[in-house]
């Protein structure tokens, strides 16, 4: 099957799969490590509702990750094992977060009430770290894997960046799913995700065009910087309305509740398409190509059966499960 | 240390830890199917109580075996950069379908195992517990079948160095993959079957008398007894695959250095790999060429027959008494609870306290067969294609230790966790759990009554 898709077509087919594991990680697990970042150290009934909010969910949105890293390592190993051997310590931590995190969530459910506190903050660190780390590696891989002060600088930017935008997507994602006070709360945390998403986005973009010049001259020349404008202020404008949303929230009958959600959900889609615009055909920004990575293409043709079989049932089935939970959150019972 | 070291000793300390939550999620899946089922059909809520209980120790091993495998997955790239680079064409595939096909499935269906019971009707729940099940068994499926290709390869060709597939059916189902998936399956659901055994025979001890830990420690005493034959014949049959593909392996787990017609089995020895000979043997005279070759003088090959090409003798010889010890102890055990239970109903607190105590022996007896056969396919990371030195990274030793010391204290601290948390579980469970007036109104409405289960 598939033997007349050319190793350019396959490129194109497994970056394209990457893109949508990493975006769809990105947006999925990006709002459960909001969430847990945001955990209220002082208060156990918010915690228990937040965590509540994400138990259903958490698991399968951390696949995405599996996804996006197998993807690269078996379409692109050598990408694979030069951006993880340059990012080993970071990574590691990253791993660490993750395992903090994840096991965090069962433990606190099982345990004595003096242990559960100790759990939660676990998850809330564990998560903090996640996100740290994961930015920072975001912003080491788009400088091509450089080493030098200004990388770093970057990479702290970065770093910062993501884990407001993972906070700003967590606090819209309670909005939706919680009421009252926790809800009040929610939005009090979305207004300052958002002002400090804005300015992280504003930062990392302007920095992003000092890294490498063919990046330079695509945004900043004519005719297609001025069509690639459109992404930054269709961005901006959905900030604009987002902060107008919340300030009138929360209204009656629960109204406009999800316009937050979806909202961080496009910005998250345009900034990774600038991001993705910005860097194709690269795999390692300014080193390494897709072609120039790309495994054994009778590999990936018997590996794209899979694919084509199996990914539109993952997201059939995600559908799915996110309609049973839908609505507000109930008590966590196991069971 | 330099950073082959290093790396072998985290991926090992890495996928020990890893295997132990798989080992029991793959089969505890298929009993908390076996409970589902039974609470249909029967409708009495003792089974929904069982369930209950053990989905959630479901849960917590199934999340301890995600983060840990999450781990996994980097260290190929970051650790062994080599095995991608030679072997990736055929390596990179089969993980692919394992997580297309098995972890979206398992993460996705487990919430609405865990949490859906009330949002979703009955036969859906049990579908998702279905699929859960069927999802970690795909899930081994695939990563035994990249394992055993390790072992076994076939179906490939080489090209300058690199390894390109030819033939997938012969990949996947190369020899030793069937032998491979049934003793690991079984080995499973011994490890469960233990497991949920020895849980129940703690809470009966800390005083549970109610029929929850009575019936689940019924069902698992009898499974781990149907099952252990089966294993021991299965682990036979995967013997004698071994000695046919891999006969260096086989030398080393009988400890046998010269190439011998009548071979003894060894029941003891200290392998002295310096100078190439045993001390302290304990024999028995032929039985090794009897079970192996199925003659009394079949001719078995020797360590020294492989010299520079055979793995270090003593852990892979070690290992596999530790195996077949703890083998022929479930047998014991699980056949004197069997009768036990046949004849009385109830087994003697002695036993209990065997069955509590072994809670865990599935856990020793998986990771020495594990050690048997990966240990034993050394220096080989792929067998004759790839050697464990051509594939470690170049990173920094330094940075290695680093993550190493990381992961040795985490996995420890999670153990210990993870350990307590299931005691605590059980005690907890000895005061909760009792059976409410609805849920006994419920029973005398079934066919079933407490009394008669």
């Amino acid at each position: 099957m598939f033997d007349h898709v050319t190793p350019e077509m396959l490129g194109n087919i497994y970056v394209g799969l990457l893109g949508l594991a990493v975006l769809m990680y990105a947006v999925l697990d990006g709002y459960d490590l909001g969430v847990g970042v945001l955990l209220p150290p002082r208060n156990e009934g918010f915690r228990d509702d937040m965590i509540a909010s994400i138990g259903p969910y958490w698991d399968a949105n951390e696949t995405w990750l599996v996804l996006a890293i197998g993807l690269l390592l078996i379409a692109f190993p050598q990408a694979h094992s030069e951006v993880l051997q340059a990012l080993y310590i970071p990574a590691t931590l990253m791993l660490l977060g993750l395992i903090l995190r994840g096991v965090s969530f069962d433990f606190r459910a099982k345990v004595v009430q003096v242990k559960k506190r100790k759990w939660d903050l676990a998850f809330k660190y564990g998560s903090l770290l996640t996100t740290l780390a994961q930015g920072y590696m975001l912003g080491i891989y788009v400088t091509g894997l450089r080493t030098d002060l200004w990388s770093q600088s970057f990479a702290l930017l970065s770093a910062f960046g993501v884990t407001a935008a993972y906070m700003f997507i967590g606090a819209c994602w309670l909005i939706l799913k919680t009421e009252n006070e926790l809800q009040a709360k929610a939005i009090y945390w979305a207004k300052r995700g958002l002002l400090i998403l804005s300015l992280g986005i504003v930062g990392v973009s302007i920095a992003n065009l000092t890294l490498h010049d063919e990046v330079r001259e695509l945004w900043l020349s004519a005719p297609w910087g001025v069509v690639l404008m459109a992404i930054p202020i269709a961005c901006f404008a959905l900030l604009l309305l987002c902060g107008v949303v919340l300030k009138r929230l929360p209204e009656a009958q629960g109204k406009g509740e999800w316009l937050p959600f979806v909202i961080a959900l496009l910005v998250f889609l345009l900034c990774f398409a600038a991001f993705g615009i910005s860097y194709y055909p690269f795999v390692i920004p300014g080193k390494l190509t897709v072609m120039e990575a790309l495994s054994s293409a009778d590999s990936l043709r018997f590996l794209l059966v899979g694919v084509v079989i199996v990914v539109p049932c993952i997201l059939a089935y995600t559908v799915m499960v996110y309609r049973i939970f839908s609505g507000k959150t109930e008590k966590l019972s196991y069971y | 240390m330099d950073a082959f070291l290093l790396s072998r000793l985290q991926f090992a300390l890495n996928i020990s830890f890893h295997i132990l939550f798989p080992t029991i999620t793959m089969a505890m899946g298929w009993f908390l199917f076996y409970f589902k089922l039974r609470s249909n059909i029967t409708g009495h809520p003792v089974w929904m109580r069982i369930y209950r209980f053990w989905v959630r120790v479901f849960a917590l091993s199934f999340a301890l075996g995600v983060v840990s495998g999450v781990t996994m997955s980097f260290q190929f790239g970051t650790n062994w950069p080599g095995f991608m680079e030679k072997v990736g064409n055929v390596a990179g595939p089969l993980l692919g379908y394992e997580v297309l096909t098995a972890f979206f499935l398992e993460a996705t269906f487990l919430g609405i195992m865990l949490f859906g019971i009330r949002r979703v009707p009955n036969w859906v729940h049990t579908l998702s517990t279905l699929i859960v099940a069927l999802g970690t068994t795909a899930s081994a499926f695939w990563i035994l079948s990249l394992n055993s290709w390790m072992q076994t390869p076939q179906g490939h060709e080489v090209i300058d160095g690199v390894v390109y597939a030819k033939d997938w059916a012969a990949i996947i189902f190369n020899p030793s993959f069937p032998y491979r998936f049934t003793h690991m399956m079984l080995a499973s659901g011994l490890t469960a079957s233990f497991l949920i055994a020895g849980l129940s025979a703690y809470r009966m001890l800390k005083g549970d008398d109610k029929l929850a830990p009575k019936l689940s420690f019924k069902t698992a005493t009898y499974a781990a007894a149907i099952l252990i034959p089966l294993q021991i014949f299965a682990g036979d049959m995967h013997g004698l695959n071994t000695l046919e593909h891999q006969p260096q392996k086989i030398a080393a787990m009988e400890g046998l250095w010269d190439t011998t017609e009548g071979a003894p089995l060894l029941l003891f020895a200290i392998p002295d790999e310096q100078s190439r000979e045993n001390h302290f043997e304990i024999p028995i005279p032929y039985a090794a060429s009897l079970i192996l070759t199925h003659q009394l003088d079949g001719e078995i090959k020797g360590l020294n027959e492989f010299e520079g090409e055979h793995p270090p003798v003593a852990p892979v010889f070690y290992a596999f008494r530790v195996m077949v010890g703890m083998g022929m102890l479930m047998l014991i055990v699980s056949w004197l609870g069997s009768s036990y239970l046949l004849r009385n109903k109830v087994v003697p607190t002695w036993l209990n306290r065997v069955f509590a105590g072994m809670a865990f022996s599935g856990w020793i007896a998986t990771l020495s067969g594990w050690y048997v056969t990966e240990i034993g396919r050394q220096p080989y990371l792929v067998s004759g294609v790839l050697k464990t030195h051509d594939a470690v990274t170049n990173i920094a030793p330094s940075n290695v230790a680093f993550s190493f010391t990381l992961y040795a204290v985490i996995y420890s601290v999670l153990l210990i966790a993870y350990l307590g948390t299931l005691m605590l579980m059980c005690r907890r469970a000895v005061e909760i759990e009792e059976i409410s007036t609805e849920e006994r109104e419920m029973a005398k409405a079934s066919k079933m009554s407490p009394a008669t289960v």
